[in-house]
């Protein structure tokens, strides 16, 4: 069996781990536009602040490819798939013929057209290796720093900068941080703490035009700037599964198995479209572990063995400035709010399930949570007082507790 | 594989475990050591405490493993069947709790990085420590 | 508030350089006298209601705890104690009886620790057990009087029920109320590893434990708990308790709030009720009416049972056991005054009765001189506390020992003597949840038949330097016995001589 990948990063490396728990001899062929050994994507930002090292950085270890007998064809595009002759065209014109062909070539920034954008100084997305790298050679102590966009990827640009003690903006059309994460209220204690650490926010405005050291802001503001750092979303990478003929909505679509429309073609990761069991929605889940697991997923199908990829739910952890947050499932239902200074919880109930929760703050063993969302456990099995007190196994019948943690020896 | 089982039906609630735990892993020579001048070493097996049960809960080392799937620096990977963390790779980013269902991971505040059980095969105990610890054989180290 | 005139009994002794505050002393203490303090950051103590179980300093994993004796003193008083006093303080504040548990503790002499053993030196010589048979199997009950044959000239024995017993020990009567469950099933299961018996006490028999009828003796005591047709039947043996060591001539009173829904369905009376047990069996005048009962409980049993009957060692005790040898009881037990309890009031329990090593040669005496000895076997309790007083006792003529106190140890007793307070920290005589859940009986049986073991181990030893190699070849063997430091009254009434004699 030859089995070829676009894309090195977890949906990659998921599936690799995935056709080897099947395959252990097919050939795999890896080819990858970034000329890395594979890392984590995540890892950018603690890189930057100096606390994952160029050593630490990998994602697997260094002899993952020798180990798992993968051939690598790093700084290689690929441009097209030959359904008809069942191979990938590469930039240079070489063509690898695929039995299985796995697309796992995740998303871009997206960058939106603004006014003088060209005559910006320094301008950079914050989505790659490079990218950071090239942010590490120009920064330096008290460097103005404008952030496009108060979402995941542009706080951790900024708690990554404040390291070099950026005097930093962030911009927002949004008039609050995190709202695909995050409510209102768990929002604003988030950003009175970036703010506390010295993060500057103007929420609600955008840029109105760029000149080669400042933006004049909608709301009539101008922020100078020595770089701007545009984190506004990110756009999947589905054109060549497109341009294939594949099926492609928001994203590429794909079946339980990760395959996509096309014979012998999967996908996984932030490019595919996901299901989202907690809303019952389809939607793009660009999570890590979520690339993972459908790469794994398909990985496993790409050697034989049916395998499905379910109970997908949207999920985040993440921190900034050492103020955690966990959240996972949907927000719509009936909600339990507990706050007590940077502590916050919210638990949406729905349809007799908990459907979703956000915590701030105190994060422990948050999974007990996320499980109940994903295995859809009936409420009035379990105890709701200690439920919303904290997430434990106490709240679990004793069955469920000797099924869960292996029970009694008798 | 032989994992660490609690039997809920005799665990005192008494923490020993948790104690033992911590100071097996924090490298000290003994459990003085390991909490002399208030340090806090972190347990990888935390007791829940209910009116008339409790019960110890670590690390079940489980088949699915969705901790190590998510693990956004690769410092969890599973070896020869033990789900052990590389503590130097870790940053703390905590998707392992957002993913473990048994609430198993455990969050070392101060370093904001994860421990979990690794069944003491990273320390010099040779078998668990809570197992070794408990006076009430509540924790049992066996096959299933 | 009135002057509190009681002084703690002890003192808590911490290690401020061990201590590393994980408050397991103050989880595992019933008697709440652990606390942290966190203003203090410290673990602090009220001794006021330590009663020196030693839970704390067991489970203290860096052994930064001691409790000791308050040293404070009242002035010294060779006849006014420091202890008695206190007592008079107690009465004087409260108006009540003082009650107290497990055995005897005053130090009257201890007549086991007079007697020295013989053994063999160049003519019968010593027998090495691990080399060569070594027999500690022990029938108890009624023996053949004479020897019959049928017309083929084949012996025809008479069919009297008896125990067989493995080794010559069992465990003496503590009834599930007194014990916990999980103490109960520890001795069943100790019982039936071992190939002996353990005894119901006056609670009645949980449900649970019926699969260890076999190794179950069932004992009917005056107030009847639990008793009824199943009980009896399910059996080895029927123990009639007239009395015990601890508390002669009185009853017992297991307090209300002890008797929960399972001991409420074992002993078969109301929850929440007091269990009394009357001082006599109300049905009980006379040796007459004694063999009455046993007639019953036999006839209730068909016949196949063996009956014992308990009483405590008493002044009278030769001429009391002479009667129940008559009464058709196959076994007496007999119990010394420093047999345990759960609970008695503490002037009864350290002034009443008579050591039970006296007893037992006077008894065992009596029954030779009035040739009725093998009507019926001799058990003997009341601080059998190792293997040497059961070979001593063996040689003073009993046919086996009752073991409870030694088979509490084993479970983990530290003789705090609070049992009657139920907080028992140990789990053994305490009917908390919290507390009973502390005694895994899966850890003591183990620990309670290897005690046993040891002891055995430690009989054939004894037995093999006598030049002995059969437990029927001590019974009654004073030959190997002499005393040590005694009187010659005491010395007639054991029936030995002096060591060097």
């Amino acid at each position: 069996m030859n089995y070829v990948i676009i894309g090195n990063a977890a949906a990659a490396v998921g599936t690799i781990e995935g056709i080897r728990e099947v395959d252990k001899t097919g050939k795999i062929t890896v080819i990858s536009e970034e000329n890395y050994h594979t890392y984590s994507r995540p890892l950018i930002s603690y890189w930057l602040m100096g606390k994952v090292t160029d050593k630490n950085i990998y994602y697997r270890s260094p002899d993952f490819y020798e180990k798992n007998g993968v051939e690598t064809m790093f700084g290689c595009r690929a441009v097209k798939i030959d359904t008809a002759s069942k191979s990938v065209v590469l930039s240079d014109g070489n063509t690898i013929p695929y039995d299985k062909l796995m697309v796992a070539t995740g998303s871009k920034p997206f960058v939106p057209p603004m006014n003088g954008m060209e005559k910006i100084a320094s301008c950079h997305t914050f989505m790659s290796y490079d990218s950071v790298k090239a942010i590490r050679s120009e920064i330096t102590e008290g460097s103005k720093v404008l952030i496009i966009g108060a979402g995941l990827i542009g706080l951790k640009a900024a708690e990554a900068l404040n390291e070099y003690k950026a005097d930093i903006t962030v911009v927002d059309m949004a008039d609050r941080i995190l709202p695909s994460i995050l409510d209102v209220r768990a929002g604003s204690i988030m950003q009175k703490h970036i703010e506390s650490k010295g993060t500057k926010f103007i929420l609600g405005t955008s840029v109105d035009e760029f000149s080669e050291h400042s933006a004049k802001l909608k709301n009539g503001a101008t922020v100078d700037f020595d770089m701007v750092i545009i984190a506004v979303g990110v756009r999947p990478n589905t054109e060549l599964v497109a341009d294939a003929g594949g099926k492609v909505e928001r994203g590429i679509i794909c079946d339980l198995t990760q395959k996509t429309s096309l014979d012998d073609v999967y996908a996984a990761g932030d490019c595919t479209v996901s299901h989202d069991a907690s809303s019952d929605t389809d939607k793009i889940l660009a999570l890590l572990p979520n690339a993972y697991m459908q790469g794994e997923v398909a990985g496993r199908n790409m050697a034989g063995v049916e395998t499905r990829y379910v109970n997908a739910i949207p999920m985040n952890a993440i921190g900034f400035f050492g103020l955690h947050i966990i959240t996972a499932g949907s927000y719509d239902g009936e909600e339990y709010v507990e706050e007590n200074g940077n502590n916050y919880k919210k638990l949406v109930f729905k349809d007799g399930l908990l459907k979703g929760y956000i915590l701030m703050g105190d994060v422990k063993r948050a999974g007990i949570y996320t499980s109940m969302i994903k295995e859809r456990i009936d409420l009035k099995d379990v105890d709701m007082e200690m439920l919303k007190d904290r997430p434990q196994m106490m709240m679990f019948g004793k069955a469920r507790r000797e099924e869960k943690l292996g029970g009694i020896f008798r | 594989m032989k994992k660490v089982y609690v039997n809920e039906d005799w665990c005192l609630g008494c923490h020993l475990c948790e104690f033992t735990c911590a100071a097996a892993n924090s490298g000290a020579p003994d459990m003085i050591k390991a909490f002399a001048g208030g340090k806090k070493p972190v347990a990888r097996i935390q007791i829940e405490e209910g009116s008339a049960v409790n019960f110890a809960v670590q690390c079940r080392h489980c088949e699915l493993h969705p901790c190590v799937k998510g693990c956004i620096s690769g410092a969890l990977s599973v070896k020869d069947g033990v789900i052990v963390c590389d503590e130097e790779r870790c940053v703390g980013c905590y998707t392992c709790v957002l993913s473990c269902p048994y609430g198993a991971i455990v969050i070392d505040g101060a370093g904001h990085k994860i421990r979990k059980c690794d069944l003491c095969t990273q320390n010099s105990q040779g078998e668990p420590a809570c197992v070794k610890a408990c006076p009430n054989n509540a924790i049992v180290f066996e096959e299933r | 508030m009135a002057i509190n005139y009681l002084n703690p009994l002890f003192e808590v002794v911490r290690n401020p350089d061990r201590c590393i505050k994980c408050r397991v002393c103050e989880r595992q203490c019933a008697n709440e006298v652990h606390h942290y303090d966190p203003d203090l950051d410290r673990m602090v103590a009220d001794e006021t209601s330590c009663v020196d179980c030693q839970r704390c300093v067991t489970l203290c994993p860096t052994r930064a705890l001691k409790i000791r004796p308050n040293e404070n003193q009242f002035r010294e008083n060779g006849n006014w104690s420091q202890q008695i006093m206190d007592e008079v303080y107690k009465q004087a504040g409260s108006g009540g009886v003082l009650l107290s548990a497990m055995g005897n503790p005053r130090e009257y002499p201890v007549y086991w620790d007079k007697i020295l053993l013989n053994a063999s030196q160049v003519t019968n010589p010593p027998i090495d057990p691990l080399r060569e048979p070594m027999e500690t199997k022990t029938f108890l009950g009624k023996k053949d009087q004479s020897i019959h044959y049928d017309e083929n000239g084949k012996a025809v024995y008479e069919k009297n029920p008896y125990l067989e017993l493995d080794v010559p020990i069992m465990f003496s009567a503590m009834s599930f109320g007194s014990i916990s469950k999980n103490a109960h099933e520890t001795l069943a299961r100790a019982a039936q590893e071992l190939g002996t018996y353990y005894n119901t006490g006056e609670g009645g028999l949980h449900k649970d434990f019926y699969k260890y009828g076999a190794n179950t003796i069932c004992q009917v005591a005056s107030g009847r708990f639990g008793v009824f047709k199943e009980y009896l039947d399910t059996g080895a043996a029927i123990e009639i308790k007239m009395g015990q060591g601890a508390k002669p001539g009185i009853g017992g009173h297991l307090p209300g709030m002890k008797i929960n829904e399972e001991i409420s369905k074992t002993r078969m009376i109301p929850k929440g009720t007091d269990a009394i047990s009357p001082a006599p069996h109300h049905d009980i005048y006379s040796i007459e009416d004694l063999r009455q009962l046993v007639l019953s409980l036999k006839e209730a049993t068909n016949w196949e049972k063996p009956v014992i009957v308990k009483i405590a060692a008493v002044h009278n005790v030769a001429a009391i056991a002479s009667g129940i040898a008559r009464s058709g009881a196959d076994i007496i037990a007999i119990d010394g005054y420093r047999g345990g309890t759960g609970a008695a009031p503490t002037r009864i329990r350290d002034n009443v009765g008579i050591p039970i090593e006296l007893a037992l040669a006077s008894v065992d005496q009596r029954l030779r001189d009035e040739g009725i000895r093998n009507n019926i076997s001799v058990v003997v309790g009341g601080s059998v506390r190792c293997s040497a007083d059961v070979v001593k006792a063996v040689a003073l003529g009993a046919d086996a020992v009752y073991i409870a106190t030694a088979a509490l140890l084993a479970m983990g007793c530290h003789l705090c003597r609070s049992c009657n307070t139920g907080k028992c920290n140990w789990g053994i005589a305490t009917q908390r949840a919290d507390l009973v859940k502390r005694l895994n009986p899966d850890i003591a049986y183990k620990r309670l038949v290897n005690l046993v073991h040891a002891w055995d181990h430690e009989i054939k030893e004894m037995m093999g330097g006598m030049g002995i190699n059969s437990i029927e070849s001590l019974r009654g063997n004073r030959l190997m016995l002499r005393g040590i430091g005694l009187t010659q009254k005491e010395l007639d009434i054991l029936g030995i001589m002096h060591a060097g004699e």
